[in-house]
């Protein structure tokens, strides 16, 4: 049997925001490195690179994962999304507009992780309270420290989707 | 921070990922969805000269159930676990666990054979497979081996696999009717690492010789049970906070760090142990 040689320079083809990227990375590249210096995609910020932070989120086929605990080459050939990619989710642009109106964030720098994170929860629990909100967002850091407005910000657009009631 | 440069490759298969040990195991590592083994990395706790990437076997991602066990297999996902029904309805210890491991963008990534092959003491599903009684199924050149959980873990990131061994899957025994399980952790926040924390499991039977388990993680070297505070509170369900810590403090050797000391640990211990004897013995 003849299995596969370990390189440690990895040829890479994702499909970022619709866009095909195809380059030729360093073994050790994480995701968000790749999509920041390589297909110049910027949204999504890189911060603590240990998987604490949050501000690195993306979708990976469509699922939410850390850019700074995933290697390109390990997702090669996979869908990844980014917030700037999403634009025309409109679950995502109610939470825009939300966080605009209830002013979720000062920096801005934990909002692209802030979003995509409230966006995968309330496609995954669309009965949910406060208390929930507050555990689901646990993993993204603002250093605003701007989570009264946040959790009100997500609070609102769970509400539009089932009703009143979000406590 | 980065990590230092390695050489990455894919096994596509088990049998594969088994070749590939034998050639690189010496210096080399498995990666499984990386939510560990990645900030290691980058912390530079870990240097291996080559990845070997099992993340897309397919054939060990399932859970299903088979003759009085329901088997995981290592690369199902804790977000996996967490939306199963043979899971939620048969293993409610390991349901409600998981809830507590980080975030849902690690739980989407991080698989249960991941986080038993690392061994890290403040995990939670060790504790699990520990209270559960679980098997853990691992393979090799040489075929299969099957390890119980509590001989498994060894101590800090050390377990019996050998590095030219893949864990395969957890074989968990279906619990008799009327048993109780309980889990608690304690933390500064949702989602972070454990100060202290509890899997707990009592099966009905004869008074006294109640199968009880109580399972610490985050309070030592390895998740390990307290045998002697079972011993205590299978003979009277109740017990004052002075002997529950008096037997804690043989069972359990918590270290301190920057989260606690070992006698806030120790103490800690014997909180979630009275809040779990509400919830084993109602």
């Amino acid at each position: 049997m003849t299995s596969p040689v370990p390189e440690e320079d990895v040829f890479v083809t994702l499909e970022i925001n619709g866009r095909v990227v195809r380059c030729v990375t360093e073994a050790r590249t994480h995701l968000i490195d790749f999509l920041r210096d390589e297909a110049s995609v910027l949204g999504s910020h890189v911060s603590c690179e240990h998987g604490v932070c949050g501000a690195c989120t993306v979708q990976v086929n469509g699922e939410i994962a850390r850019g700074c605990l995933i290697l390109a080459a390990q997702v090669d050939g996979s869908k990844i999304d980014t917030v700037e990619g999403l634009g025309t989710n409109a679950l995502l642009r109610k939470l825009q507009e939300a966080f605009v109106k209830h002013n979720a964030l000062q920096c801005g720098f934990c909002t692209p992780g802030m979003l995509l994170t409230a966006l995968e929860f309330i496609e995954r629990r669309p009965s949910t309270n406060r208390a929930e909100i507050r555990k689901a967002i646990s993993g993204n850091y603002c250093r605003c420290t701007g989570y009264h407005s946040i959790v009100e910000a997500i609070a609102e657009v769970a509400e539009s989707r089932r009703g009143p009631g979000v406590h | 921070m980065k990590s230092s440069p390695f050489a990455y490759v894919r096994a596509q298969s088990v049998t594969e990922a088994i070749d590939l040990l034998e050639r690189h195991g010496d210096d080399g590592r498995l990666l499984a969805g990386g939510q560990s083994l990645l900030p290691m990395l980058a912390y530079r706790m870990s240097s291996p000269s080559t990845l070997i990437d099992i993340g897309r076997i397919n054939e060990l991602r399932f859970i299903e159930q088979d003759d009085g066990v329901i088997r995981i297999g290592a690369l199902t996902r804790h977000a996996d676990l967490e939306t199963n029904n043979l899971i939620a309805n048969q293993l409610p210890l390991i349901a409600r666990a998981v809830q507590n491991i980080a975030h849902s963008a690690i739980r989407n990534r991080g698989t249960i054979g991941g986080s038993l092959a690392l061994a890290d003491p403040a995990a939670q599903l060790p504790a699990c497979m520990i209270a559960l009684d679980a098997t853990i199924v691992t393979c090799g050149r040489l075929g299969e081996r099957r390890i119980e959980a509590d001989a498994f873990f060894r101590g800090t990131y050390e377990t019996a696999l050998s590095n030219k061994e893949l864990l395969t899957c957890v074989e968990v025994p279906l619990a008799a009717a009327g048993t109780r399980v309980h889990f608690a952790q304690l933390s500064r926040r949702h989602g972070d690492f454990a100060i202290v924390g509890l899997a707990g499991i009592r099966s009905p039977g004869p008074k006294l010789v109640d199968p009880l388990r109580l399972v610490y993680f985050g309070c030592g070297h390895r998740a390990a049970r307290a045998t002697q505070t079972e011993a205590l509170l299978r003979a009277q369900n109740s017990s004052s906070r002075a002997a529950i810590l008096d037997s804690l403090s043989h069972d359990l050797h918590p270290t301190t760090d920057l989260n606690a000391t070992a006698e806030m640990r120790l103490h800690l211990a014997a909180v979630l142990a009275e809040r779990a004897l509400g919830e084993l013995f109602s």
